[in-house]
């Protein structure tokens, strides 16, 4: 069947809240409204008030007390509106969510689940397209993961809920429309597992969430240009399966990563760093970065300047073969 | 030795009872504080004797706190002398299947919870972030980051509410944290869903060197009671009985359906903020010695002296079990192994990620070059 990636989570959800009483669901609009972008549609409807519903605004409140309800037993997935809303419980993710394990001394863990819209792209206004990936990926403790596809974001997310860790489920708010033929329920590859989604041989683009469409596109455009790219869908930022990109630029000899986000400190960084470490040797040239600009989100008439796109990526392959 | 807490003889058994008063204020519909208005307590003579001896422990282990801190067995100790009453007191109001969650202030409402001292010091002696198991005890960590803990409160007493268990979460903060939006949001998050929680704010007059002037402009923190739909109390944090009397009653009022409740416990910390701090730039000896003249533990003390409850002999008893503490908590807190460095890998995921083993194999070299040196 064909799927979205707003159909497929729905499913997940439901999916899941079917198969575990325990699994609740709650934020801001998610109850009667469905959320703003309608992955939580009916929930409501199907499994009562007690376990989807409305919360008060309250970003903080609402992961402080999934904590608390994931301390009791239960599987908590909340979710945060907008990206640009996720901060005022960054407190809440940084001291507890992340650390509660840690702070017990494994006695306690947290199995709950922080959705979020993350990205640009549609055309918003400010605070509505934020790439926070970095933030939540340099706190030891959460597991942070992004889908490319309709069938990853089903399959992540069955995974996210049934983890026993807390994890940052970033859903790339401009593919919520994209298709895929896929049957759901279906089982993907497990979280902490990169996959090949474009197999090639003269460089390696390695993209998440939002971005692996744009590096399929690019990979294709790149035909025209006789160059055989490979694109890597990360799919989990922590814990990263650097072996499988490792794998991949070794082969290739030239390794370029994509996101959203500014440069500076970002996600890119680190896989630059990891695989120079790794793979120095194998390397023909460094490991490129194509992100965001540093700089505030732009306003959303300028934003398609602002987010790399196939032309952008093009041109870092280019840079990256004359090394 | 186990230390458990009060409820530990059922109220009605057959030991002697007497009329013993409570008195709070309750925050008026006007939204105002109410005159003072007096309670009877159901408590017996042997509910008594245990709520003097958790007070008189709990003095003990924190005079014993400091002075290991002072001689290096401890990094830093937040003491909580002075506000015994209002820990111990509310602690005593909770059933055993209840939750507390406390922060870095309450060591003393911890241990009257059941939890073993030298367990509660790990956090300061460095040991460990928790020492204790929080599902054996129903407590939760101490948190640091002010108010935190409220919302985690509020949290699982929403749970056990759609779990349909009867459970009340009791949690404790400083009016300092009580300005921290966490709080705002745990007490508003309690009336929305009617969670069966207890909000005790220990207004001890200072948030490290900043009075209670600068956290609100009101008399008290309870007033905002109303703003979250919620019964507000304000009571004498220095007297047990009271706090006892309007913690429990908040409780029963939980446990019943009836939602969550904002409690102030007026009260003074006579120790400085912490064992790092110079309270003599904020605050003069004169203040101090005036709320020592209304030491928690002794005021208790003498009341249960003059209804009969306490005699040389059980004062000889309490002081000897407090002694027997105090040498245990010396002898295994001071020179306490450190532990092994490599657990500190062990707990950040249910299952190591491979970076984590990577720089734990980092460690292992590291620790085995030393071992060689
Ligand atoms: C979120 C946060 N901000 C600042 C601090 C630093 N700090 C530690 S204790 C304290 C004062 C807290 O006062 P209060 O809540 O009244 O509690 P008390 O220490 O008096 O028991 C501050 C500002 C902190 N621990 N957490």
């Amino acid at each position: 069947m064909t799927v979205t990636m707003a159909a497929a989570l729905n499913t997940a959800l439901r999916d899941a809240m079917r198969e575990d009483d325990s699994v609740v669901i709650y934020g801001e609009d998610v109850g009667t409204l469905g959320g703003v972008f309608r992955i939580t549609d009916g929930l409501q409807a199907e499994f009562g008030a007690e376990r989807c519903f409305d919360s008060p605004v309250s970003e903080s409140g609402i992961v402080g007390t999934a904590v608390g309800m994931a301390l009791y037993g239960l599987r908590p997935v909340v979710e945060m509106q907008f990206d640009g809303f996720s901060y005022p419980a960054l407190d809440q993710v940084i001291s507890h969510v992340a650390k509660y394990r840690n702070r017990t001394r494994g006695r306690v863990g947290l199995p709950m689940t922080i959705r979020m819209p993350y990205g640009g792209g549609i055309g918003a206004v400010e605070h509505h397209s934020e790439s926070p990936e970095a933030y939540y990926s340099h706190t030891a403790g959460l597991t942070v993961v992004s889908p490319g596809t309709p069938g990853d974001a089903y399959s992540l997310l069955r995974s996210a809920l049934a983890h026993p860790d807390p994890v940052v489920f970033l859903e790339p708010k401009r593919r919520y429309w994209m298709k895929e033929e896929v049957e759901l329920p279906v089982s993907g590859e497990p979280i902490g597992r990169a996959l090949v989604r474009r197999a090639g041989a003269t460089a390696t683009l390695i993209a998440y969430g939002p971005m692996v469409a744009t590096a399929l596109e690019a990979a294709e455009a790149a035909v025209a240009e006789g160059w055989d790219v490979e694109v890597i869908d990360v799919r989990t930022l922590t814990p990263l399966d650097l072996d499988t990109l490792a794998a991949s630029a070794t082969k290739t000899g030239r390794a370029v990563v994509v996101h959203e986000a500014p440069r500076f400190a970002g996600y890119g960084a680190e896989i630059a760093a990891a695989l120079t470490e790794r793979v120095f040797g194998h390397l023909a040239a460094p490991v490129l970065r194509v992100t965001g600009f540093d700089l505030p989100y732009p306003p959303a008439k300028i934003e398609h300047h602002f987010l790399p796109g196939v032309d952008r990526i093009l041109d870092a392959v280019a840079r990256a073969l004359e090394y | 030795m186990s230390v458990t807490t009060g409820r530990a003889a059922p109220s009605g058994a057959a030991g002697e009872s007497s009329r013993i008063n409570a008195t709070w204020q309750e925050v008026a519909a006007d939204g105002g504080l109410a005159a003072p208005a007096h309670h009877d307590l159901a408590l017996d003579h042997t509910q008594l004797r245990s709520l003097y001896r958790l007070m008189a422990l709990s003095r003990r282990v924190d005079r014993q706190a400091i002075n290991l801190t002072r001689q290096g067995a401890l990094g830093v100790f937040a003491s909580s002398q002075g506000q015994e009453a209002a820990q111990v007191g509310a602690v005593f109001a909770l059933d055993d299947e209840d939750w507390l969650f406390p922060s870095y202030r309450d060591s003393v409402a911890t241990f009257a919870r059941g939890v073993d001292i030298v367990e509660v010091l790990a956090l300061f002696q460095g040991s460990w972030h928790c020492g204790f198991d929080p599902y054996r005890y129903r407590v939760a960590p101490q948190t640091t980051p002010v108010a935190t803990q409220a919302l985690h409160a509020t949290g699982l007493a929403m749970a056990a509410r759609m779990r349909g268990d009867p459970i009340v979460a009791l949690t404790l903060f400083g009016e300092g944290a009580a300005s921290e939006g966490d709080a705002h949001e745990a007490m508003n998050m309690a009336g929305v869903y009617q969670a069966p929680v207890v909000f005790l704010v220990q207004n001890n007059q200072y948030a490290i060197s900043v009075p209670v002037s600068r956290q609100t402009r009101t008399e008290s923190i309870a007033l905002r009671a109303p703003g979250c739909g919620m019964p507000g109390v304000r009571v004498d944090g220095n007297d047990v009985l009271s706090v006892y009397g309007a913690v429990r009653a908040a409780v029963d009022r939980a446990r019943a359906g009836g939602g969550p409740t904002l409690v102030e416990a007026v009260t003074y910390r006579l120790e400085a903020h912490t064992t790092a701090d110079d309270e003599t730039r904020y605050r003069n000896a004169d203040e101090v010695a005036t709320w020592r003249a209304n030491d928690p533990v002794q005021r208790f003390a003498q009341t249960l002296r003059d209804l009969g409850v306490l005699d040389d002999a059980l004062t000889a008893e309490v002081e000897a079990e407090g002694e027997e503490l105090a040498a245990r908590m010396r002898d295994s807190l001071f020179g306490a192994p450190a532990g092994d460095p490599r657990e500190m890998f062990e707990h950040v995921y249910a299952t190591p990620t491979p970076a984590l083993n990577e720089q734990r194999a980092l460690l292992d070299g590291e620790l085995s070059a030393e071992g060689d040196a």
